[in-house]
């Protein structure tokens, strides 16, 4: 295996890592709909048992995605956590308090009442598929900071990387590219957490309201994603030469789509399922859209990374400074490391069938109002 | 105080935080996963019960340890960068592991055991609760995999090219792997946590007891949870032991520390209290050896020979030579395209002298003692408190087994206010591992003051209370939702509240 081989190996695992997690970022999605007026306080908590019973997943596909990229592109990690300080920190506080809202909700000792750790998921919903979509936003825009490996041996100023303003990545919030994907990512999400209710939830009114929503939210969806596509495909990009030089190419990100006819099928067919679903979920009674959803939002994802990353593209860029721009070979961890990790990650299709497995077996019978009075455990 | 003084209080209160859950869900759930492969043998509905009132306790308090465990995980790129890339290609690797080994395992089975009771068979439940903790456990030794390696940096060659700490071969992940002191650090980490779980359930059978409430399931509850913990001290003793002698080995300055050694020598008498000493028994602790060689705090400083001969310099020598790899490092970096000659002898002067770069960050000697005072009482008050523990499990466990516990209310009290030191003496030993090995991030090779992110102070600083705000309210909620569910009652036996 080569050197190369390895780097892209891990750039697909982390692509796909990121596209379950916006995927599984339905459970966000689902407790934006913990706000929707219509909807007694029994049925809310049926949806809040629903993704109680899923969140821990998402959690999981989080830490699993920070620790994935810090192992196999620890350039990343230290550059856009260190730099990017209050993005991270304000997403980690809203799954912090997401956290433990499940299990603080409904107990009378909670000090602060039932409304307020409602709040906190709502809010979780809301900041945590924003952040995230924005975050990747910038893998296209760029973002203000400097790398400069031999810093360590100036003892008055040792760090790598260095972030070039005092917002230390809320900036990012002024880029109406990042920001209209950061927006998407929110909407898709809201969408994914009403079509998962559709299936998980069996109750009529329940789902009368997440048929509504999601014809709600289908509209600025669509109008958010495609703005943001078309930008991307029509704007210059952050290319790589042969000898490690970074410079800006025009129509990048359409040459690169143009250049991989996978990625172009990838996004193609992801899109489509993700437009089916929203047929099904707008115009049919069906509760089978989230399985179409789903694989959608995962290839969409993943073609998105791949854009950012494959093809010669620095998929971290500096627009402060082009050459200090991360690119898979240059902020990867070392042969030995990626391919201990390689072999390790073969057993992630083991995983990934006891979770399947354990899943189904709990699904089996839909979340109703009989089966929440009956279940003895709940949130 | 500047950024890397709030840097290192942040993180510590983090992990000192996380070090609050983690024990109890690993002790804890040891002994539901008994309890529940009783009623699955047995069929007896009591078993089921009891089982079911311990997994809502560990509940509770397990979504509190997986809110902070994220913090930690962030905390290494937000706050400790240069880390980050420094070591990320080592430390990284057993992170990712744990995520795709542990962390998933214990999320998926977790909801099979909370929700699952009346969805899956009894023996796919009993499955899930056995690999909820199993999980956990796994978890623990990834993770202290990667602190053993920031404490023992095994398999690792520094790449000036990419200015990190790299994998030296395939083969060396798995030294990594089985690193010494993260196997011991794993036992004993682990086994304390049994201790933990196996006192909460001792202390709080024994609360019921004095009220009067459930017997029979506080007197059954007492003896398995007096059983684990019993057990775990006793591994936590012989795991101890072998900290002791990769202390004496990787960290003499941790060593000499904990037992506020300024100068060593052979056949060095331990120190209980200060004035109080037993003879020899430091030397056989450290090296096994009744006659041992331990070298005390001025040794370290100034140079000593160890036990199998070698000579270590003393620090103002290894300061030299580490300044010498860092200039060298420079000018390699500058020359290595331009000038390849130049290059290469730049980088001879590197190889020579690596093993001590570290040291070459340092600003004065002193800067590698750590904060002796500290370490010395926290390794008292663990070891103290942990054997008081272990005293208190051995006569709790003794006569709930004859079942004459009920009458002796001052075992039952003591039983609950062992509670809370088994957390002290926890707290402790993290205080002594962590503490200990100031000034380092990675012994050795990376010191806490380039180790940081380019913050400014004042954004540590506010992210530093907010946490704390955060911590302090989750613990008072927590707290407060235990007792009440404890109050509350397993409801095994009927009873008029």
């Amino acid at each position: 295996m080569t050197y190369t081989l390895l780097q892209n190996y891990w750039w697909c695992l982390i692509a796909l890592l990121g596209g379950l997690l916006v995927f599984l970022m339905f459970v966000q999605g689902a407790n934006l709909h913990l706000g929707n007026r219509s909807l007694s306080d029994l049925q809310k908590r049926m949806i809040l048992n629903s993704t109680g019973r899923k969140w821990e997943l998402t959690f999981t596909t989080l830490v699993t995605f920070g620790g994935a990229f810090f192992a196999s592109f620890p350039l990343f990690y230290s550059t856009s956590f260190g730099g990017a300080y209050w993005v991270w920190i304000l997403l980690l506080i809203s799954f912090v308090f997401q956290a433990v809202s499940y299990e603080f909700q409904n107990k009378k000792e909670n000090l602060l009442g039932v409304k307020t750790f409602r709040v906190a998921l709502m809010a979780n919903g809301l900041l945590a598929p924003f952040l995230v979509g924005t975050a990747v936003g910038t893998f296209f825009t760029g973002s203000d900071f400097t790398v400069n490996k031999v810093a360590i041996a100036d003892p008055s100023a040792p760090v790598i990387s260095s972030w070039g303003n005092a917002w230390h990545g809320l900036e990012a919030l002024g880029q109406f590219h990042a920001v209209l994907l950061g927006l998407a990512v929110m909407m898709l999400t809201a969408i994914l957490g009403a079509l998962y209710i559709l299936n998980n939830v069996d109750d009529k009114e329940i789902s009368a309201q997440m048929h509504r929503s999601i014809k709600m939210l289908t509209l600025p969806f669509l109008c958010f994603f495609l703005l943001w596509l078309t930008i991307l495909l029509l704007k210059e990009g952050y290319a790589v030469s042969p000898d490690d030089n970074i410079y800006m190419e025009p129509f990048k990100y359409l040459h690169n789509l143009l250049q991989m006819p996978a990625v172009l099928i990838m996004l193609i067919v992801g899109v489509v399922l993700v437009l089916y679903s929203l047929y099904l979920g707008i115009f049919t009674p069906s509760r089978k859209g989230i399985w179409f959803a789903g694989p959608g939002t995962v290839l969409v994802v993943m073609a998105v990374f791949f854009l950012a990353g494959f093809n010669n593209t620095a998929y971290y860029p500096s627009y402060t400074d082009l050459q200090s721009s991360l690119t898979l070979s240059n902020s990867s961890s070392s042969y030995f490391t990626l391919k201990v990790m390689s072999i390790v990650s073969l057993l992630i299709p083991f995983v990934l069938a006891y979770i399947a497995y354990a899943w189904h077996s709990m699904d089996r019978k839909r979340i109703s109002k009989e089966e929440i009075a009956e279940t003895p455990d709940k949130y | 105080m500047d950024v890397v003084v709030w840097s290192r209080i942040q993180f510590a209160v983090t992990a000192a935080y996380h070090w609050l859950f983690v024990p109890l869900t690993l002790g804890l759930a040891l002994v539901m996963a008994i309890m529940e492969t009783l009623y699955v043998v047995k069929k007896d509905e009591f078993w089921k019960k009891t089982a079911q009132f311990w997994i809502k306790l560990f509940a509770i308090n397990f979504a509190v340890g997986i809110a902070t465990g994220i913090i930690l995980e962030f905390e290494f790129g937000t706050n400790w960068s240069n880390y980050s890339w420094f070591v990320g290609d080592m430390f990284g690797a057993p992170l990712a592991i744990e995520g795709i080994l542990a962390f998933f395992m214990e999320a998926t089975f977790f909801a099979v055991m909370f929700f699952g009771w009346d969805k899956v068979s009894k023996k796919f439940h009993l499955a899930s609760t056995w690999l909820t903790g199993i999980g956990a456990t796994i978890s623990a030794y990834w993770i202290l995999v990667a602190n053993g390696w920031m404490q023992n940096p095994v398999g690792t060659t520094f790449n000036p090219d990419t200015v990190r700490s790299e994998m030296a071969s395939a083969a060396a992940f798995w030294e990594v792997v089985t690193n010494p002191v993260a196997v011991s650090k794993f036992c004993h980490s682990v086994t304390s946590g049994w201790v933990t779980g196996g006192i909460f359930v001792v202390g709080v059978s024994a609360w019921y007891l004095l009220k009067g409430r459930q017997k029979t399931f506080a007197v059954r509850s007492m003896l398995i949870g007096g059983i684990v913990g019993l057990v775990g001290s006793a591994l936590v003793m012989l795991s101890g032991d072998s900290s002791g002698v990769h202390a004496a080995e990787f960290q003499p300055m941790k060593l000499a520390a904990a037992e506020g050694l300024e100068d060593g020598g052979k056949g060095v008498a331990f120190t209980i209290v200060p004035g109080v000493k037993v003879p020899h028994v430091l030397s056989f602790l450290a090296t096994h050896d009744w006659n041992g060689y331990v070298p005390g705090i001025n040794d370290i400083l100034n140079g000593y020979t160890d036990n199998k001969g070698n000579v270590v310099p003393s620090v103002a020598d290894k300061m030299q030579m580490g300044r010498k790899a860092i200039d060298a490092l420079a000018q390699y970096r500058e020359l290595r395209l331009t000038n390849p000659e130049a290059a290469a002898e730049a980088r001879a002067v590197l190889e020579e002298n690596v093993q001590y770069m570290g040291y070459g960050h340092l600003e004065k000697v002193e800067d590698v003692i750590p904060p002796v005072g500290i370490v010395f009482w926290a390794f008292r008050f663990m070891i103290g408190l942990g054997m008081l523990v272990a005293l208190v499990l051995l006569l709790a466990t003794w006569f709930s087994w004859k079942e004459k516990i009920e009458p002796k209310r001052w075992l039952l009290w003591a039983a609950i206010v062992c509670i809370p030191l088994t957390y002290i003496a926890g707290q402790c030993g993290w205080i002594v591992a962590e503490v200990g090995r100031q000034p380092w991030t990675i012994q050795g090779l990376l010191p806490v003051n380039v180790a940081i992110s380019s913050l400014s102070a004042g954004a540590v600083k506010t992210t530093f209370f907010i946490f704390l705000a955060v911590f302090a309210l989750f613990l008072a909620i927590e707290i407060r939702i235990l007792i009440g569910a404890i109050r509350k009652g397993p409801e095994v036996e009927p009873e008029k509240l």
